[in-house]
């Protein structure tokens, strides 16, 4: 065995390689969604365990907060909340040199107010005439800031920006767009392997071809066919159980596919013998294929489901982009779009609606995979 | 729509087409025996009843479309007046067509070859490290998020801020740690081709893993040991006798991740929208299915396009299939 020790060091640092690489771009994501928004902005998420250096630009309060005390008029105030936990190390008042002053020193303005600053952010300023302007001028903050972390971006994200209403609504999509086609494939594989009828080979091949035909085939006619029936009958064509019909029309040869795969290993002598004891198709289906086939459907269940959760162009196409219809995937893409800057709100977004995946992910990898490895494809 | 009306209706659609199966079969369970006196006619109502749902839905959803498709390309953007190969003569000459066919070429050729290699190698090193499986998890995971997660999973690793600021997209940090320039890695004309087609080897990497492990096990343990008795290297292993003995799978897996890069749109509209030069068709037809109010025509020959690349699969398929039903 020793022989092989070299090589197996090697190959354990290939994987631990490629183990790094693929979790650190989700991992990032991760805790950024959990990072104070502002230190986000500034700061890479790797950073966030350690304290970061921050420059920041206050404003002081104007005249209105001014008191006269000691012969002085002041401001005083506070430049930020006390439990932010910050530190500040440096200021300056002007932007050219923003560490000019250390905590303790006096700063002198050009009209000659002074401004004294402690470490958390308290500051006065006087001066000996009376202050004028609206505007408090600007201070140049150097600190350092412990890590923080909050469910901030959490709250904000799925009450403020529709993220929540999304989830919901992908919930509406996802959920029948799995159930419809496991109940009507059920049936239509059912048929395809256990009842003789003319047409079957057909309709088999048909279900073949049909498994690598991009969707992208069906868009144009089935967008036109929705626009005339809502027209025809007066109500919005898009909506979710056309979207339904949709995810159904795509995933019908895939899930019959793999049903029918799984049905013609079950054995031929089952359905004989029940049948011989004057059991319908309909007994058999119920009392013998659906008992047998749970951990089939599982895995298909899985597979539609995160292909209709996951899924942007169907949603995008066939759903009016609007808050009682948008789906989770659609929003994400409105909001990289519209908020591209704010990636506390586009890490904590794609973190919510990555939950549900990975729930069932490691809670079900095993039908999960067994699933693709039955043999998947899908146009 | 409030969301207690949703549910509702999420019900409501469920639960008809239960009972559409329950009650139809119901009423043949009970008047099928006693009118319907001959076992075979009973039998081939209870056939209709069974497949006319899916064979509807397959009929509206892929086999009228294919041909409706077909026709529309030969027809103006309304899809009214018959315009010959009209629409054909405008893709060839269409700049941006060009640039998504190359575009869709180049993905086509780089991410099924990277995906399915790096997922071979992978399952290699998990089959025989302890931690294997926990590894083979994690590379998996990526499988389970929507296309467009992973682009902002991206596209904050992409992430640019001048050279003025601090980087908070890793890539730039480490080329600025290095002590080179910043980049805005997204709108460099064909390299950022490659920063999207790493998305996808990202995410399919963990199909072809999953596969792949499920086919090592089948390698028999005897002929592995045989091999390292004689002293082959485990190199020498992995190219004289995986390999080999994988080519089915491994062609099933390539096949399988171009299929699916080949109607590719979700990465390509989240993060560039097909700016940059980064467009493919399936973005190019979405575009034309709404630019300047629609043109069917223009679209109609994109997803034909699309179509005549999964042709051979298909084939291929079918031929299969036809080969299994004789045996």
């Amino acid at each position: 065995m020793k022989k092989f020790s070299i090589s197996s060091i090697l190959s354990q640092l290939l994987l631990l390689f490629f183990v790094i690489i693929w979790i650190i771009p989700t991992f990032g994501l991760f805790i950024s969604s959990l990072r104070d928004k502002d230190l986000l902005a500034i700061s890479g998420w790797w950073t966030s365990l350690t304290t970061t250096e921050v420059n920041e630009i206050y404003r002081m309060s104007g005249m209105e907060n001014q008191i006269e005390e000691d012969g002085y008029f002041k401001i005083k105030g506070k430049l930020f909340e006390e439990n932010s936990g910050k530190k500040i190390e440096s200021f300056g008042i002007t932007s050219k040199k923003i560490n000019e002053f250390n905590i303790g020193d006096v700063a002198v303005f050009k009209d000659e107010s002074e401004v004294l600053l402690d470490e958390n952010g308290n500051y006065e300023w006087r001066s000996k005439t009376e202050f004028k302007k609206k505007k408090g001028k600007r201070l140049f903050t150097t600190s350092l800031s412990p890590p923080a972390f909050t469910f901030e971006n959490y709250r904000e994200v799925l009450f403020k920006e529709g993220i929540g209403r999304a989830f919901i609504n992908t919930l509406a999509v996802a959920l029948p767009s799995t159930l419809i086609p496991l109940i009507i494939c059920s049936f239509f594989a059912y048929s395809l392997t256990w009842m003789k009828f003319y047409g079957r080979d057909t309709l088999l091949a048909i279900i073949i071809a049909s498994l690598v035909v991009p969707l992208q085939m069906s868009l144009i006619p089935i967008l036109t066919i929705y626009n005339d029936f809502g027209a025809l009958f007066g109500v919005a064509a898009k909506s979710y159980p056309g979207v339904w019909m949709a995810h159904t029309g795509f995933g019908l040869a895939s899930t019959t596919f793999l049903l029918r795969n799984f049905l013609k290993s079950l054995p031929n002598e089952m359905m004989e013998a029940a049948k011989v004891d004057g059991a319908s198709h309909y007994d058999i289906f119920l009392r013998i294929i659906i008992p047998l086939s749970i951990p089939a459907f599982a895995s298909i269940f899985i597979l539609q489901f995160l292909w209709c959760w996951n899924d942007l162009l169907v949603g995008l196409v066939f759903l009016d982009q609007v808050p009682s219809e948008i789906i989770l995937t659609a929003k994400l893409k409105e909001l990289l779009g519209s908020r591209g800057e704010n990636w506390e709100i586009l890490t904590t977004g794609a973190f919510v609606s990555m939950t549900v995946p990975l729930f069932i992910f490691f809670a079900l990898q095993r039908y999960f995979i067994r699933g693709l490895v039955a043999g998947s494809v899908k146009g | 729509m409030t969301i207690l009306n949703l549910i509702f209706i999420v019900f409501l659609g469920i639960l008809f087409f239960i009972a559409y199966f329950h009650i139809s079969n119901y009423i043949l369970d009970i008047y099928g025996n006693k009118t319907l006196k001959r076992y075979n006619f009973e039998n081939s109502i209870r056939v209709i009843v069974f497949i006319t749902p899916a064979f509807i839905v397959l009929f509206i959803f892929i086999l009228y479309p294919v041909f409706e498709t077909i026709r529309l390309s030969f027809y103006d953007k309304f899809g009214r007046e018959f315009v010959g190969l009209y629409n054909y003569k405008w893709a060839i000459n269409d700049p941006e067509f060009r640039r998504s066919i190359l575009n869709n070429l180049v993905w086509l050729l780089v991410v099924p070859t990277l995906s399915t290699f790096f997922g071979l190698v992978i399952a290699n090193l998990a089959d025989r490290i302890w931690w294997g499986s926990i590894a083979k998890s994690i590379i998996f995971m990526p499988m389970a998020i929507s296309f467009v997660g992973a682009g902002v999973i991206w596209k904050f690793i992409y992430e640019y801020r001048g050279p003025e600021n601090t980087q908070i997209g890793l890539l730039n940090a480490i080329i600025v740690s290095l002590g080179y320039e910043p980049q805005a890695w997204l709108t460099i004309p064909m390299w950022n081709n490659f920063f999207l087609m790493a998305i996808m080897i990202w995410i399919q990497t963990g199909l072809a893993l999953v596969i792949f492990s499920a086919a090592l096990r089948s390698i028999p343990k005897e002929m592995l040991e045989a091999a390292r008795i004689d002293g082959a290297s485990e190199l020498k292993i992995f190219f004289s006798i995986i390999i080999p003995y994988l080519e089915q799978t491994i062609l099933v897996i390539w096949t399988l991740i171009t299929i699916i890069v080949l109607r590719i749109f979700d990465i390509i509209f989240a993060m560039t929208n097909g700016e940059w030069q980064t467009g493919v068709l399936a973005n190019l037809m979405y575009d034309w299915m709404f630019r300047g109010g629609g043109d069917s025509g223009r679209g109609s020959v994109l997803a034909i396009v699309i179509m005549i690349g999964v042709i051979p699969i298909l084939a291929w398929n079918l031929y299969k299939h036809r080969q299994e039903q004789k045996i």
